[in-house]
């Protein structure tokens, strides 16, 4: 499929923003600034930017733990997330939800999730809603390897592929649950394996190629919105991170982390596509990625400047 | 007002029917409850008059199923999710405690969860010990959800139209041995706000506090003491939280005395709670003697007849209880 140069310039743009505000992430928790658990999203950009270019705007997807790239490419204002990751009430939950908790429903964005496989059988009934309503919307739901392991995978796929849901699910193998090789707690080679389970189609895909991922999401996501239900996509990606800023990363060696870094950053290997296809010039580019940069400092600017939630927040919104 | 006797499960599905009619974005799911007309019922005719997509039979999958409502609820539906029994409420928990419960509060205000979990509860049916407990005080526990536990049709019709109505979310209790019992309802619409405790019975020489099935007890051990002398007031409180504190405080300032009753075990219970919001209370000085807990046993419930009936709470104990202290 020949893309636009619009929408691949667009997905070259969401992917720099995440890597960004990430890398703003991990410094400003080093500064104290970030306090609990942030769970970076570097070296897995391409998923959540070709999967969410897949979309409309009033699409759902619902996200994990490791959810800010997500919300990016949802269309999630960085300024209100970093000023909800340090705790702030111009924050997009007040400040009171946190890194785990991002959510803009104005975006679709249902919300990320501190349980890992929750957001599965949430996903299935945003999907229900769509199925009820026939509204034609399509929900994505972002997971990852270790939640395939939990008994709501299996749950809410089953239920989504029988009443054939309008959801995707997307399962980002990122190789590791918290500090636990997929190689040793994954049944089968592939995740996509698991579809055949349920009767649905499986894909397992490069999911540091953004093209690959933004084509095969799209296609998944027509197939939902024709009414015949949903697909499981794995992308495998790495994560370049430890399961949290400061883990000791004993469960892996240094070798096959610079060897991602450096043969595999999506975002690189997607930049020189675009110059050798002509897409873009360097100059071009780099304006873009001025831009971002000036967004990110100033949502970070935003988020420090802003004022904590007052005392009275404590007791508000337990209940309608 | 024209009054008519239906079941305490009729009174339910009527209350499902009414609501459903009222608000295309009501519908159940759960197992069973479409075609079939629910394990115990309650939705009979939801599927025949609403259709599949509104009467949704789903796998067994309680955490897909407690999941699917509250997937469905942040995206403007108002999901009734049926635990056909409170015991497999454990598999739906996560779903229940830690995504309905919180989600309103981690987004900052911004979602409303307008999902109500009915389920069924309590033993005396011989279903032994994985299918006759009382939970209600883990869902009591936690703030965000709301617990309602009706003993009457009356209270179980208005309760439950009030329970869909409402933005929260809220775990509606039946007792499955209430589902037969009969009793009288207004031919027209009516609801019961929550945080209402129905006092059942006055009386002025004692206080009873109890709710669900319970009650029943309660109501036939105060006509025994009416014999010896002892006049008992007796409060359903009909929804466990919000808690009518009101009521209950008013009633002891009044009698100086309080025995409660619950099907649940006792370690850890309602009762242990309600105690405490009595004694933190303007009530303490009234307070004439110990209070009494008439509770379930602490052992997981027995199948044998004989064995059942003794781990839970008798007319007889609620009497021995009240004998102690009056």
């Amino acid at each position: 499929m020949k893309l636009q140069k619009e929408t691949l310039i667009s997905l070259y743009q969401t992917m720099y923003k995440i890597r960004e505000f990430e890398k703003a992430v991990v410094d400003l928790f080093s500064q104290d600034l970030i306090r609990g658990s942030a769970h970076v999203y570097l070296g897995e950009e391409a998923v959540a930017s070709g999967a969410c270019h897949a979309l409309e705007k009033d699409d759902y997807i619902v996200s994990t733990h490791r959810g800010h790239g997500h919300c990016i490419a949802k269309g999630g204002k960085v300024d209100k997330m970093m000023a909800e990751i340090m705790g702030k009430s111009t924050g997009y939950c007040k400040g009171k939800g946190g890194s785990m908790h991002i959510a803009d429903l104005e975006c679709g964005i249902l919300g990320a999730n501190g349980i890992v496989g929750a957001g599965i059988p949430i996903a299935t009934g945003a999907g229900m809603t769509s199925w009820i309503k026939k509204d034609s919307k399509v929900t994505l739901c972002f997971f990852g390897d270790g939640a395939s392991n939990q008994g709501t995978f299996h749950e809410s796929i089953n239920m989504a592929a029988v009443f054939k849901l309008p959801v995707i699910f997307i399962c980002e193998n990122n190789q590791f649950a918290l500090f636990t090789s997929t190689n040793k707690a994954l049944s089968v080679k592939k995740v996509s394996e698991r579809s055949t389970s349920y009767g649905i189609p499986g894909y397992s895909i490069n999911g540091n190629d953004v093209i690959e991922v933004f084509n095969t999401v799209s296609a998944a996501v027509e197939n939902a919105r024709q009414g015949n239900g949903p697909s499981l996509i794995e992308c495998k990606t790495y994560r370049w991170l430890g399961h949290f800023i400061g883990d000791p990363e004993n469960y892996r060696t240094k070798e096959e982390v610079k060897n991602w870094k450096l043969k595999k950053d999506p975002i690189e290997i997607y930049k020189i596509k675009l110059f050798k296809e002509n897409v873009v010039k360097e100059k071009e580019l780099a304006f873009i990625e001025k831009e971002i940069d000036n967004e990110i400092e100033n949502a970070i600017n935003f988020a420090k400047t802003s004022p904590e939630p007052e005392d009275k927040e404590l007791w508000t919104d337990v209940l309608c | 007002m024209v009054m008519k006797k239906i079941s305490f499960g009729k009174a339910l599905n009527e209350a499902l029917f009414e609501e459903m009619f009222r608000d295309e974005n009501v519908y159940v799911l759960g197992e069973d409850v479409g075609e079939f007309g629910g394990a115990f019922g309650v939705t009979q005719g939801l599927y025949k008059k609403f259709g599949p997509k509104r009467a949704i039979d789903t796998p067994l999958s309680e955490a897909a199923i407690a999941g699917a409502a509250v997937g469905s609820a942040v995206t403007g539906m108002r999901p009734v999710a049926e635990i056909m029994y409170i015991d497999f409420s454990t598999i739906a928990m996560d779903q229940i405690v830690n995504q309905a419960a919180k989600t309103r509060y981690m987004f900052g205000g911004k979602a409303k969860l307008p999902i109500v979990f009915r389920t069924q509860s309590g033993a005396g049916s011989g279903m032994a010990a994985q299918h006759s407990q009382s939970l209600e005080a883990w869902f009591n526990h936690i703030p965000g959800l709301k617990v309602v536990m009706p003993s009457t049709p009356y209270d179980a019709k208005g309760l439950l139209k009030t329970a869909i109505r409402d933005d929260n979310p809220v775990v509606f209790i039946e007792h499955k041995l209430l589902y037969s019992e009969k009793g009288e309802i207004p031919e027209e619409e009516y609801l019961i706000p929550f945080g209402e405790a129905n006092i059942k019975k006055e009386g002025k020489d004692i206080t009873i506090i109890s709710y669900s099935r319970m009650i029943h007890f309660c109501l036939s051990a105060a006509e025994e003491l009416e014999k010896q002398g002892i006049n008992a007031e007796v409060i359903d409180l009909r929804t466990i939280k919000p808690l009518d504190e009101k009521t209950i405080i008013q009633s002891i300032t009044k009698t100086g005395k309080a025995v409660i009753v619950h099907e649940a075990y006792k370690n850890g219970g309602i009762g242990g709670e309600i105690i405490a919001r009595i004694v933190d209370s303007e009530a303490f000085d009234y307070l004439e003697a110990p209070i009494k807990r008439v509770c379930g046993f602490d052992v997981p419930i027995p199948y044998n007849r004989k064995l059942e009936s003794l781990a839970l709470p008798t007319k007889e104990r609620i009497i021995e209880a009240v004998n102690q202290i009056i």
